[in-house]
Protein backbone atom coordinates (compact mmCIF):
# COMPACT_ATOMS: atom_id res chain seq x y z
CA UNK A 1 0.00 0.00 0.00
CA UNK A 2 1.23 3.49 -1.23
CA UNK A 3 2.98 5.14 1.92
CA UNK A 4 1.31 2.40 4.71
CA UNK A 5 3.91 2.85 7.50
CA UNK A 6 4.63 -0.40 9.86
CA UNK A 7 6.26 -0.18 12.89
CA UNK A 8 9.06 -2.85 13.83
CA UNK A 9 9.76 -2.37 17.42
CA UNK A 10 10.69 2.06 17.18
CA UNK A 11 11.84 1.95 13.37
CA UNK A 12 8.93 3.59 11.11
CA UNK A 13 9.52 2.08 7.95
CA UNK A 14 7.95 3.56 4.64
CA UNK A 15 7.47 1.67 1.55
CA UNK A 16 9.01 3.99 -0.92
CA UNK A 17 8.71 2.22 -3.72
CA UNK A 18 5.31 1.65 -3.30
CA UNK A 19 5.21 5.96 -3.06
CA UNK A 20 6.66 6.13 -6.13
CA UNK A 21 4.60 3.59 -7.87
CA UNK A 22 1.45 5.59 -6.72
CA UNK A 23 3.34 8.25 -8.27
CA UNK A 24 3.73 7.26 -11.24
CA UNK A 25 -0.03 6.14 -11.37
CA UNK A 26 -1.61 9.32 -10.45
CA UNK A 27 0.99 11.06 -13.43
CA UNK A 28 -0.43 8.73 -15.54
CA UNK A 29 2.93 6.95 -16.86
CA UNK A 30 1.88 3.81 -19.29
CA UNK A 31 5.66 2.79 -20.08
CA UNK A 32 8.07 2.25 -17.80
CA UNK A 33 11.68 0.98 -19.32
CA UNK A 34 14.52 0.52 -17.01
CA UNK A 35 18.18 -1.03 -16.49
CA UNK A 36 17.87 -2.74 -13.30
CA UNK A 37 19.42 -2.15 -10.20
CA UNK A 38 18.78 -3.54 -6.36
CA UNK A 39 17.62 -0.53 -5.56
CA UNK A 40 15.09 -0.20 -8.06
CA UNK A 41 13.78 -3.92 -7.04
CA UNK A 42 10.75 -3.41 -5.47
CA UNK A 43 9.28 -0.79 -8.04
CA UNK A 44 10.25 -2.79 -11.11
CA UNK A 45 7.70 -5.66 -9.65
CA UNK A 46 4.96 -3.14 -8.61
CA UNK A 47 5.36 -2.25 -12.45
CA UNK A 48 5.46 -5.07 -13.91
CA UNK A 49 2.05 -6.48 -11.88
CA UNK A 50 0.54 -3.68 -13.12
CA UNK A 51 -1.66 -4.33 -16.37
CA UNK A 52 -2.10 -0.92 -17.42
CA UNK A 53 2.09 0.08 -17.20
CA UNK A 54 3.82 -1.67 -20.76
CA UNK A 55 7.35 -2.17 -19.37
CA UNK A 56 10.75 -2.60 -21.04
CA UNK A 57 13.78 -4.34 -19.81
CA UNK A 58 16.45 -2.51 -21.67
CA UNK A 59 19.80 -3.68 -22.84
CA UNK A 60 21.41 -0.26 -22.19
CA UNK A 61 20.08 3.17 -20.28
CA UNK A 62 20.04 5.41 -23.78
CA UNK A 63 17.55 3.13 -25.39
CA UNK A 64 15.35 4.87 -22.44
CA UNK A 65 15.75 8.22 -23.55
CA UNK A 66 14.26 7.16 -27.61
CA UNK A 67 11.59 5.15 -25.98
CA UNK A 68 10.16 7.74 -23.65
CA UNK A 69 10.12 10.38 -26.91
CA UNK A 70 8.80 8.09 -29.13
CA UNK A 71 6.01 6.99 -26.26
CA UNK A 72 5.31 11.00 -26.24
CA UNK A 73 5.51 11.46 -29.94
CA UNK A 74 2.55 8.70 -29.56
CA UNK A 75 0.55 10.18 -27.05
CA UNK A 76 1.85 8.13 -23.94
CA UNK A 77 4.03 9.41 -20.74
CA UNK A 78 7.18 7.55 -19.58
CA UNK A 79 9.48 7.18 -16.80
CA UNK A 80 13.25 5.70 -17.38
CA UNK A 81 14.61 3.81 -13.90
CA UNK A 82 18.55 3.17 -13.91
CA UNK A 83 21.46 3.69 -11.18
CA UNK A 84 23.76 6.12 -11.45
CA UNK A 85 26.68 4.61 -13.51
CA UNK A 86 24.15 4.61 -16.47
CA UNK A 87 23.84 7.80 -16.81
CA UNK A 88 26.71 8.47 -18.66
CA UNK A 89 25.64 6.50 -21.24
CA UNK A 90 22.62 8.54 -21.96
CA UNK A 91 24.21 11.78 -22.69
CA UNK A 92 24.28 12.05 -26.28
CA UNK A 93 20.52 10.44 -26.45
CA UNK A 94 19.50 13.56 -24.40
CA UNK A 95 19.83 15.81 -27.04
CA UNK A 96 16.46 14.49 -28.02
CA UNK A 97 15.16 16.57 -24.99
CA UNK A 98 17.71 19.18 -25.01
CA UNK A 99 16.30 19.72 -29.38
CA UNK A 100 12.48 18.64 -29.16
CA UNK A 101 11.50 19.12 -25.90
CA UNK A 102 10.78 15.83 -24.94
CA UNK A 103 9.46 15.41 -21.50
CA UNK A 104 11.96 12.78 -20.01
CA UNK A 105 11.71 11.34 -16.34
CA UNK A 106 14.15 9.53 -14.63
CA UNK A 107 14.65 8.01 -11.74
CA UNK A 108 18.65 6.91 -10.47
CA UNK A 109 18.99 5.35 -7.64
CA UNK A 110 22.62 6.75 -6.37
CA UNK A 111 25.87 4.14 -5.99
CA UNK A 112 29.29 5.80 -5.01
CA UNK A 113 28.43 7.81 -2.47
CA UNK A 114 28.70 7.59 1.19
CA UNK A 115 29.20 4.63 2.49
CA UNK A 116 29.82 2.83 -0.62
CA UNK A 117 32.23 -0.27 -0.67
CA UNK A 118 32.62 -0.65 -4.56
CA UNK A 119 35.29 1.94 -5.75
CA UNK A 120 34.53 1.16 -9.10
CA UNK A 121 31.15 2.82 -8.54
CA UNK A 122 32.48 5.84 -7.40
CA UNK A 123 33.72 7.56 -10.65
CA UNK A 124 30.35 7.72 -12.44
CA UNK A 125 28.51 7.59 -9.20
CA UNK A 126 30.37 11.24 -8.07
CA UNK A 127 30.09 12.26 -11.77
CA UNK A 128 26.30 11.85 -11.84
CA UNK A 129 25.02 15.23 -10.89
CA UNK A 130 27.51 17.41 -13.24
CA UNK A 131 26.63 15.02 -16.14
CA UNK A 132 22.99 15.46 -15.77
CA UNK A 133 23.54 18.95 -15.71
CA UNK A 134 25.75 18.72 -18.93
CA UNK A 135 22.48 16.89 -20.67
CA UNK A 136 20.42 20.06 -19.24
CA UNK A 137 18.32 17.77 -16.89
CA UNK A 138 16.65 19.08 -13.99
CA UNK A 139 17.65 17.34 -10.56
CA UNK A 140 15.36 16.87 -7.58
CA UNK A 141 17.18 14.85 -5.06
CA UNK A 142 15.18 12.11 -2.69
CA UNK A 143 16.81 11.73 0.73
CA UNK A 144 14.07 10.64 2.80
CA UNK A 145 11.24 7.75 2.15
CA UNK A 146 8.49 10.18 3.16
CA UNK A 147 9.25 12.83 0.36
CA UNK A 148 8.89 10.01 -1.57
CA UNK A 149 5.31 10.61 -3.45
CA UNK A 150 5.79 14.51 -3.55
CA UNK A 151 9.23 14.41 -5.03
CA UNK A 152 8.32 12.29 -7.79
CA UNK A 153 5.00 13.80 -8.48
CA UNK A 154 7.31 17.54 -8.51
CA UNK A 155 9.86 15.70 -11.19
CA UNK A 156 7.34 14.31 -13.41
CA UNK A 157 4.71 17.43 -13.13
CA UNK A 158 7.83 19.66 -14.81
CA UNK A 159 8.98 16.33 -17.01
CA UNK A 160 5.38 16.45 -18.60
CA UNK A 161 3.28 19.57 -17.73
CA UNK A 162 6.19 21.83 -18.94
CA UNK A 163 8.37 19.55 -21.34
CA UNK A 164 11.51 19.05 -19.57
CA UNK A 165 13.77 16.28 -18.75
CA UNK A 166 14.33 15.87 -15.41
CA UNK A 167 15.55 12.90 -12.70
CA UNK A 168 14.87 12.12 -9.47
CA UNK A 169 18.68 11.17 -7.48
CA UNK A 170 17.83 8.96 -4.99
CA UNK A 171 20.28 8.54 -2.11
CA UNK A 172 22.44 5.44 -1.86
CA UNK A 173 21.06 5.89 2.55
CA UNK A 174 17.60 5.44 1.49
CA UNK A 175 18.00 2.59 -0.31
CA UNK A 176 20.46 0.68 1.81
CA UNK A 177 24.47 0.14 1.18
CA UNK A 178 25.39 -3.29 -0.75
CA UNK A 179 27.70 -4.90 1.67
CA UNK A 180 29.55 -7.52 -0.64
CA UNK A 181 29.14 -10.10 2.12
CA UNK A 182 27.07 -13.14 2.08
CA UNK A 183 23.65 -12.76 4.49
CA UNK A 184 23.34 -15.39 6.83
CA UNK B 1 29.62 -6.64 -52.87
CA UNK B 2 25.47 -7.24 -53.62
CA UNK B 3 24.43 -4.00 -53.33
CA UNK B 4 21.84 -3.39 -55.99
CA UNK B 5 18.94 -1.26 -54.85
CA UNK B 6 18.87 2.29 -55.06
CA UNK B 7 17.35 3.98 -51.88
CA UNK B 8 14.64 6.85 -52.79
CA UNK B 9 13.05 4.60 -55.11
CA UNK B 10 12.78 1.93 -52.08
CA UNK B 11 11.18 4.66 -49.65
CA UNK B 12 9.32 6.21 -51.87
CA UNK B 13 7.81 2.87 -53.12
CA UNK B 14 7.32 2.43 -49.08
CA UNK B 15 5.64 5.78 -47.87
CA UNK B 16 3.13 6.31 -51.63
CA UNK B 17 -0.45 5.70 -50.23
CA UNK B 18 0.69 5.53 -46.74
CA UNK B 19 -2.51 5.91 -45.19
CA UNK B 20 -2.00 6.36 -41.52
CA UNK B 21 1.70 5.12 -41.54
CA UNK B 22 3.52 6.62 -39.04
CA UNK B 23 7.37 6.35 -39.68
CA UNK B 24 10.71 7.52 -37.90
CA UNK B 25 13.79 8.13 -39.78
CA UNK B 26 17.48 8.07 -38.91
CA UNK B 27 19.82 10.69 -38.84
CA UNK B 28 21.02 11.48 -42.55
CA UNK B 29 20.72 9.46 -45.70
CA UNK B 30 17.51 7.61 -44.33
CA UNK B 31 16.15 11.07 -43.41
CA UNK B 32 16.95 12.68 -46.77
CA UNK B 33 15.31 9.68 -48.38
CA UNK B 34 11.93 10.19 -46.41
CA UNK B 35 11.88 13.95 -47.10
CA UNK B 36 12.44 13.15 -50.72
CA UNK B 37 9.42 10.65 -50.42
CA UNK B 38 7.50 13.68 -49.25
CA UNK B 39 8.35 15.55 -46.00
CA UNK B 40 4.85 14.52 -44.42
CA UNK B 41 3.96 15.33 -40.90
CA UNK B 42 3.58 11.90 -39.46
CA UNK B 43 7.79 11.61 -40.23
CA UNK B 44 9.61 12.24 -37.32
CA UNK B 45 13.09 13.15 -39.47
CA UNK B 46 15.86 12.73 -36.30
CA UNK B 47 19.07 14.89 -37.29
CA UNK B 48 20.69 13.82 -33.87
CA UNK B 49 20.96 11.22 -31.16
CA UNK B 50 22.63 8.73 -33.49
CA UNK B 51 21.34 4.76 -32.44
CA UNK B 52 17.92 5.92 -31.31
CA UNK B 53 15.59 5.90 -34.06
CA UNK B 54 14.29 1.93 -33.12
CA UNK B 55 13.76 2.65 -29.64
CA UNK B 56 12.19 5.91 -30.82
CA UNK B 57 9.75 2.94 -33.16
CA UNK B 58 9.31 1.10 -30.00
CA UNK B 59 8.06 3.83 -27.83
CA UNK B 60 5.25 4.90 -30.39
CA UNK B 61 4.43 1.54 -31.66
CA UNK B 62 3.67 0.86 -27.96
CA UNK B 63 2.04 4.06 -27.42
CA UNK B 64 -0.63 3.05 -30.46
CA UNK B 65 -0.91 -0.44 -31.03
CA UNK B 66 -4.04 0.62 -33.65
CA UNK B 67 -1.14 1.88 -36.47
CA UNK B 68 1.21 0.74 -38.42
CA UNK B 69 4.70 2.12 -37.39
CA UNK B 70 7.98 1.79 -39.55
CA UNK B 71 11.36 3.04 -38.83
CA UNK B 72 14.01 3.71 -41.41
CA UNK B 73 16.79 3.81 -41.13
CA UNK B 74 20.92 3.36 -41.89
CA UNK B 75 23.49 0.36 -41.41
CA UNK B 76 25.24 2.87 -39.48
CA UNK B 77 22.49 4.03 -37.06
CA UNK B 78 21.34 0.39 -36.38
CA UNK B 79 24.65 -0.84 -35.70
CA UNK B 80 24.88 2.09 -32.54
CA UNK B 81 21.94 0.68 -31.66
CA UNK B 82 22.28 -2.93 -31.69
CA UNK B 83 20.56 -3.45 -28.72
CA UNK B 84 17.59 -2.43 -29.27
CA UNK B 85 17.13 -5.31 -31.52
CA UNK B 86 17.27 -7.06 -28.28
CA UNK B 87 14.96 -4.56 -26.49
CA UNK B 88 12.12 -4.77 -29.34
CA UNK B 89 12.82 -8.86 -29.76
CA UNK B 90 11.82 -9.15 -25.93
CA UNK B 91 8.52 -6.61 -26.43
CA UNK B 92 7.40 -8.01 -30.15
CA UNK B 93 5.22 -5.30 -31.06
CA UNK B 94 3.12 -6.28 -33.91
CA UNK B 95 2.51 -3.26 -35.45
CA UNK B 96 6.63 -2.22 -36.23
CA UNK B 97 8.68 -2.41 -38.91
CA UNK B 98 12.36 -1.81 -39.10
CA UNK B 99 14.27 -0.80 -43.01
CA UNK B 100 17.69 -0.66 -42.45
CA UNK B 101 18.89 0.88 -45.79
CA UNK B 102 22.08 -0.78 -46.05
CA UNK B 103 24.76 0.89 -48.32
CA UNK B 104 27.42 -0.98 -46.00
CA UNK B 105 28.76 2.78 -45.71
CA UNK B 106 28.80 5.77 -43.39
CA UNK B 107 27.56 8.09 -45.69
CA UNK B 108 27.54 11.28 -43.82
CA UNK B 109 31.38 11.23 -43.21
CA UNK B 110 33.05 10.06 -46.24
CA UNK B 111 31.86 6.63 -47.00
CA UNK B 112 33.91 4.47 -44.82
CA UNK B 113 32.94 1.01 -44.96
CA UNK B 114 30.51 -0.09 -42.05
CA UNK B 115 30.10 -3.43 -40.46
CA UNK B 116 27.92 -4.63 -43.04
CA UNK B 117 30.73 -4.32 -45.47
CA UNK B 118 32.77 -6.62 -43.19
CA UNK B 119 30.04 -8.92 -43.34
CA UNK B 120 28.35 -8.60 -40.61
CA UNK B 121 24.41 -10.00 -40.71
CA UNK B 122 22.19 -7.64 -39.49
CA UNK B 123 19.06 -9.88 -40.73
CA UNK B 124 20.48 -12.71 -38.59
CA UNK B 125 20.77 -10.72 -35.87
CA UNK B 126 17.18 -9.76 -35.82
CA UNK B 127 15.86 -13.16 -36.43
CA UNK B 128 18.03 -13.91 -33.30
CA UNK B 129 16.46 -11.53 -31.43
CA UNK B 130 13.25 -12.69 -31.99
CA UNK B 131 12.15 -10.45 -34.99
CA UNK B 132 8.51 -12.41 -36.44
CA UNK B 133 10.17 -11.91 -39.56
CA UNK B 134 13.84 -10.59 -40.48
CA UNK B 135 15.18 -11.18 -44.27
CA UNK B 136 18.00 -9.55 -46.61
CA UNK B 137 16.02 -7.51 -49.77
CA UNK B 138 18.12 -7.33 -52.85
CA UNK B 139 16.14 -6.49 -55.55
CA UNK B 140 13.20 -5.12 -56.98
CA UNK B 141 10.94 -8.52 -55.93
CA UNK B 142 11.82 -8.65 -53.00
CA UNK B 143 11.31 -4.89 -52.18
CA UNK B 144 7.68 -5.11 -53.45
CA UNK B 145 6.79 -7.83 -51.02
CA UNK B 146 8.67 -5.36 -48.89
CA UNK B 147 5.54 -2.79 -49.07
CA UNK B 148 3.02 -5.48 -48.22
CA UNK B 149 4.96 -6.53 -44.63
CA UNK B 150 5.12 -3.04 -43.61
CA UNK B 151 1.72 -1.60 -43.94
CA UNK B 152 0.31 -5.05 -42.98
CA UNK B 153 2.23 -8.02 -42.24
CA UNK B 154 2.15 -9.39 -38.50
CA UNK B 155 5.50 -7.57 -36.62
CA UNK B 156 8.18 -7.25 -35.35
CA UNK B 157 9.45 -7.61 -39.01
CA UNK B 158 13.24 -6.69 -39.87
CA UNK B 159 14.61 -5.77 -43.95
CA UNK B 160 17.57 -4.81 -44.16
CA UNK B 161 17.73 -3.92 -47.59
CA UNK B 162 21.11 -3.67 -49.76
CA UNK B 163 21.27 -0.60 -51.73
CA UNK B 164 23.96 1.25 -53.82
CA UNK B 165 26.70 3.31 -52.06
CA UNK B 166 25.61 6.67 -53.95
CA UNK B 167 25.79 10.18 -53.29
CA UNK B 168 22.16 12.05 -53.66
CA UNK B 169 21.18 15.18 -53.76
CA UNK B 170 20.60 16.39 -50.35
CA UNK B 171 16.54 16.91 -49.20
CA UNK B 172 16.24 18.45 -46.08
CA UNK B 173 13.32 17.97 -43.69
CA UNK B 174 12.76 20.67 -41.34
CA UNK B 175 15.41 20.85 -38.33
CA UNK B 176 13.73 22.31 -35.57
CA UNK B 177 12.56 19.17 -33.23
CA UNK B 178 10.03 20.93 -31.22
CA UNK B 179 8.33 21.90 -34.02
CA UNK B 180 8.76 18.64 -35.76
CA UNK B 181 7.67 16.64 -32.22
CA UNK B 182 4.41 19.05 -32.50
CA UNK B 183 3.21 18.44 -35.72
CA UNK B 184 3.65 14.81 -35.36
CA UNK B 185 1.37 15.02 -32.38
CA UNK B 186 -0.65 17.13 -33.16
CA UNK B 187 -1.64 14.98 -36.48
CA UNK B 188 -1.60 12.40 -34.82
CA UNK B 189 -3.69 13.05 -31.62
CA UNK B 190 -5.42 16.45 -32.57
CA UNK B 191 -5.31 20.13 -30.81
CA UNK B 192 -5.98 18.26 -27.51
CA UNK B 193 -2.08 17.17 -28.18
CA UNK B 194 -1.08 20.70 -27.00
CA UNK B 195 -2.66 20.89 -23.68
CA UNK B 196 -2.04 17.01 -23.10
Amino acid sequence: MPGKESKASSVTIIDWPAAIHRALKLQRVGQVSYVPDAGHKRLIELCHADKDMAVVPLTTEEEGIGLAAGAWLGGERAVLLMQSSGVGNCVNALTLAANCKFPLLMLVTMRGEKGERNPWQIPMGQATPETLKLGAVRIFRLDQAAEALDTVSAAARLAFEDCAATAVTISQRLIGIKSFREEP
Amino acid sequence: MSARLHRRKVVKALLENRGGLLVIAGLGSSAWDCTAAGDHPLTFPLWGAMGSACMMGLGLALAQPKRRVLVVTGDGEMLMGLGSLATIGAQRPRNLAVVVLDNERYGETGMQKSHTGYRVDLAAVARACGFADSRIVRNSTEAAALRVGVHRGRGPLFYQVKVRPETLPLMLPPRDGAYLKHRLREALLGRKAATD
